[in-house]
């Protein structure tokens, strides 16, 4: 991959992508309004999207910066209460709605960052433990705190209810494609290089100059922000939080589709997010059997493939077409110089046999 | 250029480094030897950051630099190959030369990376290969270039014949020398004596955390101690 030469010029790849995405954006959004897609599965479509955004965001700190964090349920529980609160209090004003989806993906980041600091002095199962026990306090807090505060906030187990339902497939795809690219940007950047570089080996990144805790740290923020987006859409579909939806088994399942699709794969993380949101459901004929299925899926792609369905391979469609047109012109050149190659090596080949 | 003064380090509570100090002269080689545990390495992760010493100071070009985070230390000229190479593995030759000139600007990376591959020409035969794929000496040789890349002043070396066949050590050994000539001060920590000593203009003999011989390399190479010590009788 890297050693092909970029034959499609720069501003075309992004433009090819973008009137791709915006195409499969619409017809999808048709099939949805015109309700030739049930609502049902509309519904379970969105879900997929926001999975999308949690697995892609979770995957900044497994896959490029080589941590394991186990609370990213904990962030997403942040962005939705949040977004739903000012949501609510804005009595589902449309206009609102953008400013409560960074709204709840900023405190997000800025817990992460709060969280990141000590974290990230941790490594390993060290730090999966203490980012797990951030995600159950941040859940036990939302359960309890209109108990401390006097007044309803998050109204406890019994959820946040009535929110205004403002998004809708359009909406959620839309913040899946700007994730997908801003992550994808970053990590192509210097900054991303620095990441990448940690995981890699981190002493040497350091005798390299790279202030390896500020690029800790901005892994773990923007990712506790992307799952801060994803919560505050959540909310925004579903219309009911309660805080067991945010619980451990939440972050032990987006860490499943990281791993699945493939630690450092950006691609990975898409496929097995939407593979795993969409299994359960597929399998929801067979009851009793579907736990079961599932799991098995994932102990048999670990057994044959340990680095997940993608590794760390990341599809680029203007890689591929990069690649066949190659191949086009290869072909073309080959029938009418590589000819004469031969026939010069056929003649050297003569004077070789002669000389014998 | 370098002066180390009265460090001393603690691995909590082993006394690593018992109150050492020396210098390094500008276009000099200098190199510390001594046995395993002697605080080779310890010293070196001192002086470029990774390790704070309890008391006394490191000086690089007049400035204190004790107490300074690794990855600014690596902005005023000193650049460390660190211990078994350490190269990015999953990246390529020509990306982990990038990483090494992180703290300069973009527009000077091409020269830079140029003359890398002119000292190393078999970095530039090997520059899209994914680095974990390179024999052990390429791998310490694009580590060494990675750390020029940041066109130090000061290149501090750990272990670079670690690991190595004899050949490919005395290949090495060489382009430090060459490194040298061409204006580089050089610290050498290593554990082959003879082969420091008889490329360096000074040497400091190391013994359990404590400097117990100082001299010119080619003194030491024929100093008795040293040589029942170190290089065989």
């Amino acid at each position: 991959m890297k050693n092909n030469e970029k034959i499609i010029p720069m501003p075309l790849r992004y433009l090819i992508n973008i009137v791709l995405f915006v195409v499969f954006l619409l017809v999808m959004n048709n099939l949805i309004v015109s309700g030739t897609i049930p609502k049902y599965y509309a519904g379970v479509i969105s879900f997929i999207g926001v999975n999308i955004i949690l697995a892609v965001s979770l995957n900044i700190a497994t896959g490029y910066l080589g941590q394991l964090p186990l609370g990213h349920a904990g962030f997403m529980a942040i962005g939705a209460y949040t977004s739903a609160l000012i949501m609510k209090a804005a009595s589902g004003s449309a206009t609102i709605f953008p400013f409560a989806l960074i709204a709840g993906g900023l405190i997000a980041a800025l817990f992460g960052l709060i969280i990141g600091i000590p974290a990230l002095r941790l490594k390993g199962d060290y730090l999966a433990i203490l980012t797990l026990g951030f995600g159950e306090i941040i859940r036990v807090i939302l359960l309890n705190i209109d108990n401390v505060l006097g007044f309803t906030l998050t109204n406890g187990a019994a959820g946040l209810q009535k929110i205004p339902k403002t998004t809708n497939f359009l909406i959620t795809f839309i913040m899946v494609g700007i994730t997908c690219y801003v992550i994808h940007t970053m990590m192509k950047s210097r900054h991303g290089r620095a990441i990448l570089s940690i995981r890699e080996n981190e002493i040497a990144s350091e005798s390299c100059g790279i202030n390896t805790t500020y690029y800790k740290t901005l892994g773990f923020v923007v990712s506790a922000f992307f799952a801060g987006i994803a919560g505050g859409l959540y909310a925004g579909n579903i219309g009911i939080l309660s805080p067991s939806a945010f619980n451990f088994m939440k972050s032990i399942e987006i860490l499943v589709m990281v791993v699945l699709g493939g630690m450092g794969s950006m691609f990975g993380s898409v496929l097995s997010a939407t593979v795993l949101t969409a299994l359960p459901e597929a399998l929801r004929r067979f009851e009793d059997y579907r736990m079961v299925v599932y799991s098995l899926v994932l102990v048999i792609v670990m057994i044959f493939k340990p680095s997940g369905l993608m590794g760390t391979y990341d599809f680029s469609l203007n890689g591929l077409l990069d690649k066949l047109i190659l191949k086009f012109r290869g072909n073309h050149t080959e029938k009418g110089a590589m000819p004469q190659e031969k026939k010069g090596e056929a003649a050297v080949r003569k004077k070789e046999g002669k000389l014998k | 250029m370098l002066k180390v003064e009265n460090i001393n380090v603690y691995y909590g509570s082993i006394h690593a480094i018992k109150g050492v100090s020396f210098d390094v002269n500008k276009g000099e080689i200098v190199t510390l030897i001594g046995a395993n545990g002697a605080g080779k390495s310890t010293i070196l992760n001192t002086v470029s950051g990774l390790l704070k010493s309890k008391t006394g100071s490191v000086t690089f070009l007049g400035n204190t630099i004790s107490g300074i985070v690794p990855h600014k230390i690596v902005t005023r000229g000193l650049a460390q190959v660190p211990e078994g190479r350490r190269v990015f593995l999953n990246m390529t030759v020509e990306e982990n030369l990038e990483m090494g000139a992180f703290t300069r600007k973009s527009s000077e990376l091409r020269d830079s990376i140029d003359d890398v591959y002119e000292r190393f020409p078999r970095l530039k035969e090997r520059r899209k290969q994914i680095a974990g794929t390179l024999s052990g000496g390429e791998q310490q040789m694009l580590a060494m270039g990675r750390a020029l890349m940041s066109k130090p002043e000061l290149l501090m070396l750990d272990e670079p014949s670690m690991g190595l066949a004899p050949l490919l050590v005395e290949q090495i050994f060489d382009i430090i020398k060459e490194l040298n000539a061409l204006g580089t001060t050089i610290l050498l920590v290593e554990q082959n004596a003879q082969m420091a000593l008889s490329i360096a203009d000074r040497g400091y003999v190391l013994e359990t955390g404590r400097i117990v011989t100082s001299a010119k390399a080619s003194d030491l190479l024929n100093n008795d101690a040293v040589k029942k010590a170190y290089l065989g009788g």
